[in-house]
């Protein structure tokens, strides 16, 4: 027959639900076929891709100091992928993470440049602590209170604060928090003013544990994180509900800023010991990863930080040892990401192939 | 023979959107140099059968003749090469182009664009049916029926001879859609074949040849216009009664509860939805509400519990042995807690009034959320009602925790209406609660709502289906147009009657 081959290739069909070992086999499978293909680039850049993979597993855990230093990547990622989680579980793209860190970082070195002779360390990092968080939180209420008003897109809008605030920064360092003339560097802080260290590394690890655990309660067993879920699902449903759309997302945002103010203050404060332009250094934008590969899970992201910590690290000593370029790890973090979130579409939706369809036809 | 092969010819289409049936074996057929009318009321399945012509959609069963050979049709593309084309409700022009740059755009032909060329062919296909456009003219400078007019002339310069026309009358006014149908007639006896997708009777009688009913996703017949009439379409379109046997006590001694008097609500566009809407629900009795959809039940149910803006008029709301106090202008939380619910199935179910991530325990709580101290969730009680909704109910599914979104139709609806009884309410409000389900589980949600009424409460049914409002309800309150066409006892009343109130037939012509 003639015309049955004009029937289309491939169609889809909304899937009504699958069994969760099915859904975890295709995630799994995902994470495979991602480190198949990070495998064949690493091949094309002229690796062995085993001794590539192991030596980025050694690089990054095979040392104490090398734990330490992945350690001292993944602390921001996962305490910046909290910080998000709420805004995306309520679908509000907020993408100024990046800037909300720098924020939080800004005012937290005013303290630690100012105010280090005058109070007692512990006092001083506290103030620090709360002043990044009011900082970050205020940030990232701007565009939320124009979101709530007069519903501007609120993507754009968090993405275009991030180069404002690190231009302020710019300016501090060229400027009024100049330390030499003519050096466009922030005098590193003093000892009063820089975070204790905790098994070796300084204790910014604690805190996003503790807020791991205060983001999990918040959003699984608080009326403020429920009314978030529900907005996330359908804002006519919330408003039905009698909830306050437009309050929801200012608080939300302001409380995803001042975690990420924190997460600012804890990088300008115990990593950097300084502030600069690159404090936040991307890590607002991988943290999105991160936040989506969990699935918004706060124990989840304790894994998936590690896991690009350990990918990060990793290819910092692949280029070392082998002269691999360590925009691989970038590469890899990409294709992983793809094909996890990609899989999701395999999960909500199955193909319905030519053949198929004229079977399914025919048992009809 | 050309008269005798059909320019189109529908067989046995099926089109399934999930467990939603939207076209159920239809075959419809239509020969050139005629104007068939496809009637029937919203939700009825008029757009979905025409989108499979267009090739928006692919259908599922079912084949399609185009003058007599077999075709399938994948993309719009695919509809133009066999000369079908379609005109939709919403016009999908470039706003910044000319009239015949929007008509040619898209259009591969080899060579050099020649505007020049294209405005000469645009301009010969307009004296020959009688358009009255300037092909020079930008989109941004037309109003809406010239608009139109560049959709059917773009359909007609790629050469089609199949029209389809989506409510094309919707947008006009009366003196633009005499306009319309007198080229529509030109382009019939040019030979043309063209289907209009309406639910106005008075534009059907005056323009088509041939009516084709469609309800509920099913066939119901085709008949010659000249050989029907307003009021046999009527029945066609809503069908002849049926006894249902649905148990309606009377409740001995009804109060006023709710007074609405010349409510007017106006959409963001500042079309005005709802017109100087008065009536008076009693406690103890339930008020149907009937219409075509789209009448203003939406914005009436949302206007009362508070989440519309009300541009006038009063609702006023008598709770037991207390003065009745003016609900416009109190916030649906506020609304609520007074005893007023709305249980609302709307088209895809979730979209207001469930969270469809969420289990059962999840939504029990939309109502509950806020209640008891602190800033933790008690999930305790949402729980317990769940439960308990579970087994008076019988819904079926796994847990309180499975999500509803992953439910079947029907246990979706029990979640909903059984959250709203639950609340104890005095008012309660309900729209399309029985839609999409199978008659047990409807007989289980007529009877919930009887026991309600005879508790005393003022229930509220926005419904679509006549033999359950008639059978069902005390009265019947009939919406036209954002306006109310009558107020009819349903115990007295006939199908007939309430059809062609909601239709006007029965006052003024419809608009």
């Amino acid at each position: 027959m003639n015309h049955e081959k004009k029937i289309p290739l491939i169609r889809l069909a909304k899937r009504d639900g699958m069994e969760s070992w099915k859904v975890w086999c295709i995630r799994c499978g995902s994470i495979l076929f991602a480190l198949l293909l990070g495998a064949l680039v690493m091949a094309l850049a002229g690796a062995n891709p085993v001794t590539a993979y192991g030596t980025m597993i050694s690089g990054a855990l095979g040392k104490k100091s090398a734990i330490r230093q992945t350690v001292k990547i993944a602390v921001p990622l996962l305490g910046c992928a909290l910080a998000i989680a709420p805004c995306f579980k309520m679908r509000f793209w907020n993408i100024g993470a990046e800037g909300q860190i720098t924020a939080g970082a800004i005012a937290a070195s005013y303290f630690a440049l100012f105010w280090a002779n005058r109070l007692p360390s512990p006092v001083l990092l506290l103030v620090m602590g709360l002043a990044g968080a009011l900082a970050g939180g205020l940030w990232a209420l701007i565009p939320a209170f124009f979101k709530a008003k007069w519903n501007t897109n609120e993507t754009l809008f968090t993405l275009m604060m991030n180069y404002i605030i690190i231009g302020v920064v710019r300016w501090l360092q060229g400027g009024p928090w100049e330390g030499r003339k003519g050096s466009q560097i922030i005098p590193q802080f003093d000892e009063a003013a820089c975070l204790p260290r905790v098994l070796g590394v300084h204790c910014g690890w604690i805190i996003v544990l503790v807020l791991v655990v205060f983001m999990h309660i918040y959003m699984n067993h608080t009326k403020h994180g429920y009314e978030i879920a529900v907005i996330g699902d359908s804002v006519n449903t919330a408003r039905y509900a009698g909830m306050n759309v437009g309050r929801v997302m200012m608080r939300t945002m302001f409380l995803s800023g001042a975690i990420s103010g924190i997460v600012g203050f804890i990088v300008a404060s115990g990593a950097n010991n300084t502030l600069y332009d690159g404090v936040a250094g991307g890590v607002g934008f991988t943290s999105i990863t991160v936040a989506w590969l969990s699935q918004l899970n706060a124990f989840a992201m304790v894994g998936i930080s590690g896991l690009l910590a350990v990918l990060s690290k990793g290819a910092e000593t692949l280029q070392t040892r082998m002269a691999v370029p360590t925009s691989i790890s970038d590469i890899i973090t990409g294709i992983l990401l793809f094909c996890m979130l990609g899989c999701e579409f395999f999960i909500n939706y199955k193909l319905i192939f030519r053949g198929a369809g004229r079977k399914e036809a025919r048992h009809g | 023979m050309e008269h005798n092969v059909c320019a189109i010819e529908l067989k046995g289409i099926t089109k399934r959107f999930g467990e939603v049936v939207a076209n159920d074996g239809i075959d419809l057929q239509l020969n050139r140099g005629e104007i068939l009318s496809l009637l029937g009321e919203n939700g009825s399945g008029k757009t979905t059968l025409m989108n499979m012509l267009s090739g928006i959609y692919f259908p599922d069963e079912g084949q399609i003749f185009v003058n007599g050979e077999p075709v399938s049709i994948r993309s719009p593309k695919d509809a133009f090469a066999h000369g079908i084309g379609m005109i939709h409700q919403h016009y999908k022009l470039v706003d910044v182009f000319t009239a015949a740059e929007n008509i040619v755009l898209g259009l591969e032909e080899g060579g050099k664009l020649d505007i020049k060329a294209a405005e000469a062919k645009v301009r010969d296909i307009c004296r020959r049916y009688g358009f009255d456009i300037d092909p020079g003219q930008k989109i941004y400078d037309m109003s809406v029926s010239q608009k139109q007019t560049v959709e059917i002339v773009k359909v007609l310069y790629r050469g089609a001879d199949i029209l389809i026309l989506d409510e094309p009358t919707a947008v006009l006014t009366p003196q633009e859609t005499d306009k319309l149908f007198e080229v529509l007639r030109a382009m019939k006896a040019d030979g043309k074949a063209i289907v209009i997708i309406t639910h106005k009777l008075h534009e059907v009688m005056a323009l088509s040849d041939k009516v084709s009913v469609l309800r509920k996703g099913k066939y119901i017949g085709t008949v010659k216009t000249s050989e029907t009439s307003p009021q046999a379409l009527t029945d066609m379109m809503v069908g002849h009664a049926v006894t249902l046997n649905i148990d309606r006590p009377r409740y001995e001694t009804p109060v006023g509860r709710l007074e609405v008097k010349g409510l007017t609500v106006l959409d963001g566009e500042g079309v005005k939805k709802l017109d100087g809407v008065s009536f008076t629900a009693l406690g103890g009795e339930i008020l149907g509400v009937a219409g075509i959809a789209g009448s203003g039940q939406k914005e009436l149910l949302e206007a009362i519990s508070g989440l519309c803006l009300v541009n006038q008029g009063e609702i006023l709301y008598t709770p037991d042995g207390q003065p009745p106090a003016n609900l416009v202008g109190k916030t649906p939380m506020q609304i609520r807690k007074a005893g007023v619910a709305m249980a609302f199935v709307p088209e895809d179910r979730l979209g207001m009034g469930l969270v469809g991530s969420m289990g059962m325990t999840g939504n029990m709580m939309l109502r509950s959320w806020k209640k008891g101290p602190g800033v933790f969730l008690n999930r305790k009680d949402p729980n317990e009602l769940a439960l308990r909704v579970w087994k008076e109910l019988e819904v079926v599914t796994p847990g309180t925790d499975f999500p509803v979104r992953r439910m079947s139709g029907g246990n979706v609806q029990k979640v909903l209406v059984g959250r709203e009884i639950a609340s104890a309410p005095s008012v309660l409000m309900t729209a399309y609660a029985v839609r999409g389900l199978d008659i047990n589980t409807s007989y289980t949600i007529y009877n919930l709502l009887t026991e309600q009424k005879m508790k005393g409460v003022a229930v509220i049914y926005v419904g679509e289906d006549l033999d359950v409002l008639l059978e069902l309800c005390d009265r019947i309150l009939v919406l036209c147009g954002g306006k109310v066409s009558g107020v009819v006892d349903a115990r007295s009343a006939t199908k007939e009657q309430i059809g062609l109130l909601m239709t006007r037939l029965g006052g003024k012509e419809g608009a």
